[in-house]
């Protein structure tokens, strides 16, 4: 059952090869067997074969059933599934059930989908090594003495050692495309607004994205085609038309341009990664796409931008728990101390650092020099992409700049943690969508990531783009020993 | 903006965010914003005095919908999460001495 597509597993499911409960046993299987080692999964389904077992009757009495029905998929612990635990590996969510269903769970089970259960992340979706996690601090299944990269660590890690058949991610500021680039999958950060974020635990809300993480690139576009929907519950949803991302998978890119920006390949870019993503250039020109050299001058401020203004809106997003209405509660005899000792108990490190951060760019006195700044900078490396785009259809680039690091190696000094987002920060800025795909291995035997980025809305030409190369290169995308 | 923060402001935005440092935390919180804040201060090399500020990415508009109730959650439903509740209410530590 490894191995097969979407398409391939429902056609599989349609001619009874295998049932609904068979394929998640399997899964369950999987998980009981690997995740512990792997720590990917927060939460596990427990109810999820009897659901399985349903959709197997509703097929043996000939119903008519959605096309993905009764094919298990995992979710990052930031979605909202109701009735699923939901706490962003934060302790300050712990036991915190939502009543609620989110949107893009609700259009996935639409689809005919089954929770396997919510998967570990950065605490709050900060951090680039899902060591903020407050439990569950995943591993790489390439090598777990490694980091899976970060925050949707969990999602990355669950399809590189096929956990889950695919998984739901997020992306501040890399979260989807770094953790996919660091174990060997592929994951698109869509355009802003493609995909609804109620139901998506805010962390900077004008950054985050909901996004797919697959094995290869037609799951990909599939996914993306169920849940890139107009949804009226997110104010800041584009109304524009659902699409079918398959219809773009021709594998014929000829005579696209695609631009080499010089300042995503600087210094702190690993020899052996940016051998690799010269390697997937060249397949490009051989496939006959026009490589263009770009510049996009504002990129080594994009960092310290970010981390402005995602702290801001964290710091502002975060207030909400305050020990009142879910999650953890600490004792205390009066409210104020309340709110003090519940947030200092239920926060960790990385997430106050954050929250002090947004906390003093906003507060009085430095609001025009570090916040208003910040904004106008936002707006220069906007431009930076608008002006490439009008000379490109789409950019490559390393995703990562290195591969996956050692546990521990960057825990102790928070600004090289940040660093390590360096060539992906600057697409949230600008808005636009993004996707990391496998390219190739580095000098350590471990997955090196190649990052296709594009304007608003032009998701079915990176896809197209990506599947052209992995129909090439044909590299393996599970570690042998996990097969 | 060249300012570096003391443990002084960070004691102080410490209680504007409702977070609690012992002395040795608030030591390395004033070390760790120094160093970020030491790097972000890279964005003074560039003048922005005629750059409009970006608040959101692509252009969104207010949206707006018919003052008319719609299906919301169940007092239970809205409830059933908190740490405390009493009579279908969020039950807290006193407020008034």
């Amino acid at each position: 059952m490894l191995g097969k597509t979407l398409k391939e597993l429902s056609e599989a499911l349609n001619k009874k090869e295998f049932s609904s409960a068979e394929l998640t046993q399997f899964y369950l299987d999987r998980i009981s067997k690997y995740d512990g080692e792997i720590c990917a999964y927060n939460y596990i389904n427990e109810n999820v074969i009897n659901q399985a077992k349903a959709v197997d009757e509703k097929r043996a009495k000939g119903e008519t059933l959605p096309v993905y029905a009764g094919i298990p998929m995992a979710l990052k612990d930031l979605i909202i599934q109701k009735d699923m635990p939901a706490t962003c590996s934060s302790k300050i969510l712990e036991g915190f059930v939502p009543p609620f269903q989110g949107t893009a769970a609700q259009l996935l089970e639409d689809a005919g989908f089954l929770c396997l259960g919510k998967l570990s992340m950065d605490e709050f979706a900060m951090g680039s090594s899902n060591e903020t996690a407050y439990r569950k601090k995943t591993r790489n299944p390439w090598d777990t003495s490694r980091v899976p990269g970060g925050s949707s660590g969990g999602s990355a890690a669950s399809v590189a050692a096929g956990l889950t058949t695919f998984a739901l991610g997020s992306d501040t500021g890399g979260s989807i495309r770094q953790p996919a680039s660091l174990c060997g999958i592929t994951g698109m950060k869509p355009t802003y607004g493609r995909v609804s974020r109620f139901g998506l635990i805010a962390f900077a809300s004008s950054l985050d994205q909901i996004g797919p993480m697959t094995s290869n690139i037609s799951d990909n576009a599939a996914i993306l085609s169920v849940i890139g929907k107009y949804d009226k519950k997110d104010s800041t949803s584009l109304n524009v038309a659902q699409e079918d991302y398959a219809k773009y998978l021709t594998g014929d890119v000829k005579g696209m341009k695609i631009g080499v920006p010089k300042e995503y390949f600087a210094e702190g870019i690993a020899p052996d990664v940016r051998e690799c993503v010269n390697k997937a250039i060249k397949a490009y020109e051989g496939m006959g796409c026009e490589i263009v050299e770009i510049s996009m001058p504002h990129t080594e401020y994009a960092v310290a931008t970010y981390y402005i203004i995602a702290t801001a809106e964290a710091s502002s997003n975060l207030g909400r728990y305050d020990g009142i209405r879910f999650g953890f509660r600490a004792d205390a005899d009066n409210l104020k101390d309340m709110f003090y000792e519940s947030r200092s108990q239920g926060f960790g490190d990385e997430v106050k650092r954050r929250i002090m951060l947004g906390t003093y760019v906003l507060s009085a006195g430095y609001y025009d020099a570090y916040y208003i700044k910040a904004q106008k900078v936002r707006t220069l490396i906007k431009q930076d992409f608008v002006n490439a785009f009008e000379k490109v259809d789409a950019i490559i680039c390393p995703t990562s700049p290195t591969t996956a690091f050692k546990a521990g190696e960057k825990m102790s000094d928070p600004l090289q943690m940040y660093l390590s987002d360096i060539n992906t920060i600057s697409l949230n800025l600008y808005g636009g969508c993004g996707l990391s795909m496998p390219c190739g291995f580095g000098a350590d035997g471990m997955p090196v990531g190649v990052q296709l980025l594009g304007k608003y809305f032009d998701e079915g030409r990176l896809y197209n783009l990506a599947y052209a190369f992995e129909q090439q290169a044909k590299l393996p995308v599970m570690p042998e020993k996990l097969k | 903006m060249s300012q570096t923060v003391s443990k002084k402001d960070v004691l102080h935005i410490a209680t504007l965010a409702r977070l609690k440092f012992d002395d040795e935390q608030a030591e390395r919180f004033t070390n760790d914003l120094n160093n970020i804040l030491g790097y972000i201060d890279k964005l003074n090399e560039l003048n922005t005095d005629n750059i409009e500020p970006t608040s959101h990415a692509l252009d969104i508009y207010t949206v707006t919908r018919p003052d008319k109730a719609e299906a919301s959650l169940s007092n239970e439903d809205a409830i059933r999460n908190a740490p405390q509740s009493e009579n279908g209410m969020f039950r807290v530590p006193k407020v008034i001495e």
